[in-house]
């Protein structure tokens, strides 16, 4: 149960190691946390994260399971199975890919792959959580999608797309669960310092998966709806939108 | 059955969570809802528990993504002999005085509000301001009707000569609807020559004057209660108003009070209480709300008449009041400490003073000797509540820690009120706690009756 003051006690994490989601897992308050269960692809790395995370976090049992975004056919029955082991208050869907925009230009079909992980595994993870939080009568979902999907950009205009629809997916879901006790938080980062974009040339108002992870927490316990981090990115993106599309080349090719 | 779906809060509109809500009609046998849930697996799975009101502060009386029971009021059995009512568990205190009250009765237990059903009166085992003498409502009932788990309706008595059905009396009344749901009550009535109460008020300097009151009035009032300044500071920190009061007999009644001396009627309140501000709640408001009330009170006044709402549920004369916290809501935080415990009163009004937590309403009773009830809430010494806006930033950590001193202390806290407390902190209070959970596992193995609150406490 989420408690009067916003404490939760059962969080789940889809992207068991994703680096922003790890750390929203953190953010979020502690004090009522009984249960954490990281769902991602099994690796050494999805150990070490609960490993890492339960000795953070005395008393929570902190565990794995198995989940792939490919394989959406499982998505129902992965989160069935952790149900099963108690009411679910928080499910964070955190996994995602960046792709090769380069590739993807030589060969389109390398855009695939992009966008079955993003968009038809984030959009299955999201039905899927909202219709066992319904069932549940409550629940809260938070959802990373990316400035990116605000206005696609020539650089990475195939993830931006994944992001766009996955943003206006929860948005839509969002709306259509007031009723049901279920709230939905879509969550804009712009450019993290994280696994995901290690290599890469940082963008302006570049954050880190802490700072994201403070502005999620802080959007949640408030009862928003959408939250960009850093928070300047809600005017950028604004002013981004509204540029006429040759000034925005040049200002997105940068 | 005629049933919805609801997305349901306690008072303090915290915590909202979805079920279906299930009305039985007036005579329709409640047991079809029962048997809806048993029949299908996923609605087992989800489980039902009663909602009376919804007077409760927390997630007691919800049940997300599961069946949520509302009882009907009916029609009530007086009997002036034995002096006692016997009332359908959805009928309220509001609906019971209107027709007890103009016959020379009174319920023996009322809460701050008449908003309030039998079956949430003794679920929650609720208290009146005149505990530290009558003991809880729970004390009062003679028999109620329980349909359980298993389809049975069985009547239990407090001296039942079965020892389960003893216990399962005792676990039904404070039991949150956990033990089944509660259809209809016999209870004990006090018998009144008049409608109104005779007043004493007390202005005192500080909180060490209003406790010292408070403990002379134990032996002296039958009803006392002290509303506590929770802005004040320095000198006069903890400054409050104590009343108490006594059902006036027909010889203190002059002028227009003579010609209907059990005249009943809760809409005319004299004085609707002037504090609640148009908007919402701020710090600012609430001081000044603390201040108004503070200076309104008389010094001292004795033997005042006043009307039972005026006396006893003051706050029903406005509508909503629960509203001005906003859509974030509100909580109330309710504990009970021994008299050795009495330091926690004082350390809970600093706390949340220090945090900047503006209280709206800090009311300070006295309890009498608990009941032996393995969930009732009262136990001999303090009780204080105070009304909190749930937004305000520490408020959780805050809490937790006075928790700590309320434990330590030898204290509890109150299931109607809790909107926020852990499984541990719930249980370290109620000594008899597994006195519970045994006849919880014995009358319901399966655990059909569950409420949010139940599932976020592990009851
Ligand atoms: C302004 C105000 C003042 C108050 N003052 C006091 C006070 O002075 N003293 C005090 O003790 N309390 C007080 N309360 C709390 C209130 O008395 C209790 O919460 C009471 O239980 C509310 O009754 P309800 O009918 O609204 O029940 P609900 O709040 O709807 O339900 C409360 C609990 O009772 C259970 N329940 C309800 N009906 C049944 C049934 N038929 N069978 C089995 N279980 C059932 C529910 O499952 C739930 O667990 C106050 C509340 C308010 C809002
Ligand atoms: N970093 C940024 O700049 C940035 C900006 C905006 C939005 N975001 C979004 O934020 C989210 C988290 O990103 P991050 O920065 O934390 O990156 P990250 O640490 O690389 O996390 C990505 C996660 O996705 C998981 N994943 C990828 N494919 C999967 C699959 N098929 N099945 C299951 N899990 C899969 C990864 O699991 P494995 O360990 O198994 O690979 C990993 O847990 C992503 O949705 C990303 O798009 C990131």
């Amino acid at each position: 149960m989420i408690n009067a003051v916003k404490q939760p006690q059962s969080v789940v994490l889809l992207g068991g190691t994703s680096e922003i989601g790890l750390a929203i897992v953190r953010a979020l308050p502690t004090a009522r946390l009984q249960r954490v269960v990281l769902a991602g692809r099994p690796s050494e790395r999805l150990a070490a994260a609960v490993d890492e995370l339960a000795a953070g976090l005395a008393g929570v049992d902190v565990s794995s399971v198995e989940f792939d975004a490919d394989r959406p056919d499982t998505h129902a029955e992965v989160l069935d199975s952790i149900a099963a082991g108690g009411d679910i208050d928080v499910i964070i869907v955190a996994f995602g890919v960046l792709g090769d925009q380069e590739e993807i230009n030589a060969e389109p079909a390398a855009a695939l792959p992009l966008i079955q992980t993003n968009y038809v595994g984030g959009a299955s993870a999201l039905l899927q959580s909202a219709d066992l939080l319904r069932r549940q009568g409550r629940g809260s979902i938070i959802v990373l999608s990316s400035v990116a999907g605000d206005r696609a950009r020539a650089s990475n205009f195939v993830y931006g797309s994944t992001k766009a629809g996955l943003d206006a997916l929860a948005q839509g879901l969002s709306d259509s669960l007031v009723d049901a006790g279920v709230s939905v938080l879509v969550v804009r980062p712009g450019f993290v310092h994280t696994r995901m974009t290690e290599g890469l040339t940082e963008a302006p108002f570049a954050t880190t998966a802490e700072a994201v992870a403070a502005d999620t927490a802080k959007a949640w316990a408030a009862g928003k709806h959408v939250v960009y981090s850093p928070p300047v990115l809600r005017a950028v993106m604004g002013a981004m939108k509204a540029l006429p599309r040759p000034v925005f080349r040049k200002v997105s090719a940068r | 059955m005629y049933q919805r779906n609801e997305l349901l809060t306690g008072w303090g509109r915290t915590a909202a969570s979805a079920a279906t809500v299930a009305l039985p009609a007036p005579g329709e046998d409640p047991r079809v809802a029962l048997e809806s849930v048993v029949r299908d697996p996923h609605r087992a799975a989800r489980g039902l528990v009663a909602r009376g009101l919804g007077r409760s502060y927390g997630d007691s009386a919800q049940n997300g993504g599961g069946l949520v029971l509302k009882l009907p009021s009916g029609g009530l059995l007086l009997d002036s002999d034995s002096g006692t009512l016997t009332a359908e568990a959805g009928t309220s205190l509001d609906e019971i005085l209107r027709v007890i009250v103009p016959q020379g009765w009174f319920v023996p237990v009322t809460p701050g509000t008449r908003y309030v059903t039998v079956g949430g009166a003794i679920a929650a085992d609720i208290h009146g301001k005149n505990h530290h003498r009558d003991g809880t409502f729970g004390a009062h009932v003679r028999s109620l009707d329980l349909l359980t788990a298993d389809g049975q309706v069985r009547t239990l008595r407090p001296d039942s000569a079965d020892e389960f059905e003893r216990d399962l009396f005792a676990a039904t009344v404070g039991g949150m609807g956990l033990t089944g749901v509660i259809l209809r009550a016999t209870f004990g009535l006090l018998p009144i020559e008049t409608s109104k109460i005779l007043v004493d008020t007390r202005r005192t300097r500080d909180l060490d004057d209003v406790m010292e009151r408070m403990v002379a009035a134990d032996d002296s009032a039958t009803y006392s209660v002290a509303w506590i300044d929770s802005v004040a500071k320095g000198k006069r920190f903890g400054r409050g108003v104590l009343t108490t009061g006594e059902h006036a007999p027909l010889a203190a009644l002059t002028g227009p009070d003579l010609k209907d001396p059990t005249g009943y009627n809760p809409s005319m309140l004299a004085s609707a209480p002037p504090f609640v501000p148009g908007g919402l709640l701020t710090p600012l408001t609430v001081r000044a709300f603390n201040e108004a009330w503070y200076r309104k009170a008389p010094l001292s006044r004795d033997a005042e008449v006043q009307s039972i709402p005026a006396f006893f549920h003051p706050l029903d004369g406005v509508g909503d009041w629960n509203r001005i916290y906003g859509p974030k809501g509100f909580l109330q935080y309710q504990f009970a400490v021994p008299d050795s415990g009495a330091h926690v009163v004082r350390l809970a009004l600093e706390e949340l003073q220090r945090i900047g937590a503006p209280s709206f309403l800090s009311v300070l009773k006295r309890f009498g000797p608990d009941n032996g009830f393995p969930l009732s809430f009262p136990m001999k010494g303090w009780t204080l509540a105070l009304d909190l806006p749930a937004a305000v930033d520490s408020l959780g950590s805050t809490l937790d820690s006075l928790d700590e001193a309320v434990l330590a202390a030898g204290g509890r806290f109150y299931l109607a009120k809790d909107s926020r407390t852990t499984p541990a902190t719930l249980a370290a209070g109620y000594p008899q706690i597994d006195r519970f959970r045994a006849v919880k596992a014995a009358i319901d193995p399966d655990h059909l009756f569950v409420s949010d609150q139940s599932r976020r406490l592990g009851l």
